[in-house]
């Protein structure tokens, strides 16, 4: 798994520093999926045993995945898409406004 | 009653505001009463001060700093309240005279009192670090006074210039403080006072003092940081009454007295104090005789008698406290009646130049008597108040040994200084009132109404009145005063007009002579000012200003800020890679010790997948559907790896996001310029690639070195509590919308001002016709098959949705995950039968479903606290529902349901606002 999680953050650090706004918006896709990727792992990886309590009882029986990160994550799927689709409209906006995609031409602050 | 004394200014500050449009008199009563009501209330407490009481109140604010909210009133707290109360109520009545109709009365009023509240606060604070908050208050409010007319470049710069300085000075204090609170462990004034002996021995005394002094001598106008005090002198003269004579610029002397138990007594304290004061004194002295603006030559007064009362704290004897606690009180009367009258000149006559004005005593002669009698007492003229405190101070610059061997040369300098003072003094009142009448002047002089001169009739009366019946007048105040400044007991003292002949009467007279000799010989002095080279303060402050700070932090910009984004990832890239990798360099071993979980086929066959997805993903990113298709097999890796590990809730919202999330790509590269041919250097390309592969190893390395090493959570508390204290048993969901519910909501409020800002973002934003950049609408109908399909998948899905979401609480599901399934359900008709079609049968419109949301959400946590329970305590219970069977019941399920009612609708408008952009009715397929 930390292959997976070093590769994905090399692509992403990689796209993110492409001259395309477009790509970094992907870029930032691929980091946030590893960022969420290596908080869930980081907890330890349980196979098969959701944390999900049986009827009945008050405790799970046996060891279960770990529910904070599982939460954790799960809230920041959903603000990485709410971020994404801020991006993503702000590009457009700029791409409007100042007329190009490419981060080289951005440079000033007054257009 | 302590805490309204504070309040009342500050409250005051709001009512000339609101009561502007009412006119300038009502304004201005209104302005008075506030400040009368705290005299009052002042003068009530003091029966109870002068028999030494402290009178103190607090509050906890944040104890963890060392911050409390206190206020403390002894004598030394009422003897400045009073001149600050006292004088301040005179000033708003002399200001309502001075100001013209053009002024805005309201504004001018409100930052009176807003500057009184502030020095209020400063005399009474309890703690060092809310006196500091006040302090700079003072700065602020100052500021906003000197600079009151905003027109003029002289008001720009000057108050630009006492901002820059006392505010830097405040910086110093602040960090005098808080080494004082470093060493006494408390910023209390009671411990800090009581823990002098222990700061005296410290090894950061040093330190602390010349920071503390700092903040002084800069408040207090001392040299060298004198300059800024004339040039605020562009205030209207109200302001500089009030601030440049009586107040602000005492803040400095209070901070000496508040501090002088706690601080005072050693050689640095003496030596340091005295030279600055010595030297502050006669320069102010002497430049103030050569000054031709009125104002200017009272602002160098000003400055040479804050000298002369810093070099009284700074003298070794005891009773040299008495003098200068005397001499603030006497200089806040006559240079405050003073500067009034230079007022009252320029107000009548238009002018305040020395060289211009003469004679006025014909056009205002109760002025002019006013004046003489305050500029008496200022040169220390006896049976005045002024000739008392200089007797004081000469007779104990005598008896001090400060400097040793050279202890001598303070009187011989004060007789110097006060030669020159004696002069300007003259100067002030015979080149003004006297001698023949004036050469044509801006406006006819006459008398000002009675009103604008009453105040400084009170405070010559004073003048008088303290000169001749000292003891009877200032005695209980200033022995008050006095001993709970040095908190010991004083030595006996009397206050007498008459001491018997003795050396300080001798010296005084000497002065006196010599002074008006001096004055008689100005025009050869003039002539040789003249000759000296000029030398404008703000000038050279202002070229300090420029070259240094300006220009140094404009190329620092420039070195860090090139104006390319990618430039500064890469340096937080960077960054962070250092940081990262030298946490890492320094583990033993990388491997924890841990075994690692044997490598099954469903796992690896995961990850060899995203893998390759995510580095097809950056190798073939030219083509950007090419990369999207792939990028959307990563998120599809990841929902994999959720699944594997027993993650079924993120599983669920993962799938659902990446839907969302590549419908949502899909629609703005469509609306982008197809291509771009144009690419980075090789070498930039190689950068790129080496810095983004030595980030994804020691990533790789860190995820690795943490998964080989036991693992401690604080996750059991959650999966022993879930059941019993949150009624759920999907602990994830629990979680969610119960323990971590302040998260969450916190979320669904970022998802809802996304949402808004994207509506904002795209309103009104004209399409341009997207065939420019090469891309065609499909002409396409939609696809038969799809939308016949859709039709009954709807209802499917919000059932879906809605079971998903009624058992979030206790199976994988809930709020999040069912509200990205009906929104996707929603978007997919709207994909395939058009935007057109689907408006006419939905409410197009989602902002309502969010606001719900968010208030629902928000109401349900906040419900609890009808039940005296903390934010988010949640309740539980089962009801039983024919059909459905058995339901759990909490207010987490409203909560929840109000976190569903946030996505959808955050969602909808999200992806519906893009769609609209299209100026046509019929959907346009992806890049064809």
């Amino acid at each position: 798994m930390a292959y997976v999680i070093g590769v994905l953050f090399a692509s992403a650090v990689y796209m993110m520093l492409r001259r395309s706004i477009v790509k970094l918006v992907i870029g930032l896709m691929i980091l946030s999926n590893a960022a969420n990727l290596l908080i869930f792992t980081v907890s330890g990886m349980t196979r098969g045993s959701p944390p999900l309590i049986p009827e009945g009882l008050t405790e799970p029986a046996g060891v279960v995945a770990d529910p904070l990160p599982q939460a954790l994550v799960l809230t920041a799927i959903v603000i990485a898409f709410g971020v994404l689709a801020f991006a993503v409209v702000l590009i457009h906006r700029a791409y409007e406004v100042v007329g190009t995609d490419d981060l080289d031409k951005m440079k000033d602050t007054d257009t | 009653m302590l805490l309204s004394l504070i309040l009342l200014p500050f409250i005051g500050s709001l009512l000339p505001l609101l009561a502007a449009h009412k006119g300038r008199t009502v304004c201005s009563w209104l302005t008075a009463a506030p400040p009368a009501c705290a005299l009052l209330l002042l003068l009530s407490t003091a029966p109870a001060v002068f028999q030494g009481e402290l009178l103190t109140i607090r509050w906890d604010w944040i104890p963890a700093l060392g911050l409390n909210i206190g206020f403390r009133l002894d004598g030394l707290a009422f003897l400045f309240a009073l001149l600050i109360l006292a004088i301040g109520l005179l000033v708003i009545l002399y200001g309502h005279y001075y100001l013209s109709a053009k002024d805005s009365h309201g504004r001018f009023f409100s930052l009176l009192l807003l500057f009184m509240g502030a020095m209020m606060g400063v005399v009474t604070a309890d703690n060092l670090l809310l006196m500091v908050v006040f302090w700079e208050l003072t700065s602020l409010s100052s500021f906003l006074l000197i600079g009151f007319w905003g027109h003029r470049r002289d008001a720009r710069r000057g108050a630009r210039m006492a901002l820059t300085v006392t505010g830097g000075g405040g910086l110093a204090l602040l960090a005098g403080v808080m080494v004082i609170g470093h060493i006494v462990g408390s910023f209390e004034l009671s411990d800090v006072l009581a823990a002098g002996d222990i700061l005296r021995e410290h090894h950061l005394y040093p330190v602390a003092l010349v920071l503390v002094l700092l903040g002084v001598f800069t408040k207090s106008a001392q040299f060298p940081f004198h300059f800024w005090l004339p040039h605020a002198m562009s205030a209207p003269t109200p302001v500089s009454a009030y601030l440049h004579s009586a107040t602000m610029v005492k803040a400095g002397v209070f901070l000496l007295a508040r501090l002088y138990p706690a601080l005072s007594g050693t050689e640095l304290w003496f030596i340091m104090l005295s030279l600055v004061g010595l030297s502050t004194m006669t320069l102010g002295a002497v430049v103030a005789l050569f000054k031709h603006d009125l104002k200017g030559l009272l602002a160098y007064s000003t400055i040479s008698h804050l000298g002369l009362i810093v070099l009284l704290f700074g003298l070794d004897t005891q009773l040299a406290v008495v003098a200068a606690l005397f001499h603030t009180v006497n200089h806040a009367t006559f240079k405050a009646s003073l500067f009034m009258s230079a007022g009252i000149v320029d107000h009548e006559t238009g002018s305040r130049d020395i060289r211009l004005l003469s004679g006025l005593r014909h056009y205002m002669p109760i002025t002019a008597a006013l004046g003489l009698i305050a500029a008496a007492a200022m040169a220390g003229v006896p049976l005045m108040n002024g000739f008392l405190s200089t007797e004081m101070f000469l007779g104990e610059a005598i008896e001090q040994r400060v400097l040793g061997g050279w202890s001598w040369l303070i009187p011989a300098v004060a007789v110097f200084a006060k030669v020159f003072s004696v002069a300007y003094a003259l100067r002030f009142i015979h080149s003004v009132f006297f001698g023949p009448k004036p050469g044509p002047l801006p406006k006819q002089p006459h008398e000002p109404p009675f009103f604008m001169r009453a105040p400084i009739v009170i405070l010559v009366v004073l003048c008088l009145a303290v000169g001749m019946l000292p003891a009877l007048i200032v005695g209980p105040l200033l022995s008050v005063a006095a001993a709970s400044t040095t908190q010991t007991i004083l030595p006996q003292y009397t206050l007498e007009i008459w001491h018997g002949f003795n050396l300080p009467l001798a010296l005084s007279v000497l002065a006196m002579v010599l002074g008006v000799f001096l004055y008689s010989q100005r025009h050869r002095l003039f002539n040789l000012w003249n000759r000296l080279p000029p030398l404008s303060a703000p000038d050279v402050f202002e070229f300090i200003l420029h070259s240094i700070l300006v220009q140094g932090s404009r190329r620092i910009t420039k070195l860090l800020e090139s104006g390319h984004p990618q430039n500064y990832l890469l340096i937080l890239f960077l960054f962070t890679i250092a940081l990262a990798g030298a946490a890492l360099l320094q583990l033993p071993s990388l491997h924890g010790g841990v075994s690692m979980t044997a490598i099954d086929f469903p796992s690896l066959a995961i990850a060899m997948t995203m893998i390759v997805a995510a580095l097809g993903t950056a190798i073939l990113h030219r083509n950007r559907l090419t990369a999207l298709l792939f990028l959307s097999v990563v998120g599809l890796g990841v929902a994999l790896v959720f699944a594997r590990f027993s993650a079924p809730d993120l599983v669920l919202t993962q799938l659902s996001v990446e839907v969302v999330s590549i419908i949502l790509l899909m629609l703005i590269l469509f609306l982008l310029p197809r291509q771009n041919q144009r690419d980075s250097s090789v070498q930039r390309l190689w950068r790129d690639a080496v810095v983004a592969g030595v980030g994804g190893l020691s990533l790789g390395i860190l995820t690795f070195a943490i998964l080989t090493r036991p693992l401690d959570s604080i996750s059991k508390f959650f999966l022993a509590e879930s059941v019993s204290g949150g009624g759920g048993t999907n602990v994830v969901n629990v979680v969610l919308v119960d323990f971590r519910g302040f998260d969450t909501f916190g979320e669904i409020t970022v998802l809802a001002i996304a949402a808004i800002g994207i509506f904002g973002l795209l309103d009104g934003m004209r399409l341009f016709n997207p065939r420019h950049l090469g891309h065609h609408y499909a002409k396409d109908r939609h696809p038969m098959l799809l939308s016949v399909l859709n039709m009954p998948l709807l209802p499917l899905a919000l059932m879906v949705s809605l079971y998903i979401f009624m058992r979030g609480h206790n199976l994988p599901g809930g709020g999040f995950i069912a509200g990205l399934i009906t929104a996707i359900a929603l978007i997919l008709q709207y994909l395939t039968n058009g935007l057109n079609w689907t408006n006419e049968r939905l409410n197009d419109n989602f902002h309502p479903l969010v606001a719900s949301g968010v208030m629902i959400a928000g109401l349900t946590a906040m419900g609890s606290w009808f039940f005296g329970m903390p934010l988010l305590t949640t309740a539980h219970t089962h009801v039983h529902l024919p059909v459905l069977g058995e339901i759990p019941l909490a207010t987490a399920m409203v909560f929840d349901l109000g976190v569903y009612l946030t996505v959808v609708g955050a969602t909808l408008v999200i992806l519906e606002n893009l769609g609209k952009l299209k100026p046509f009715t019929s959907q346009p397929t992806t890049e064809p």
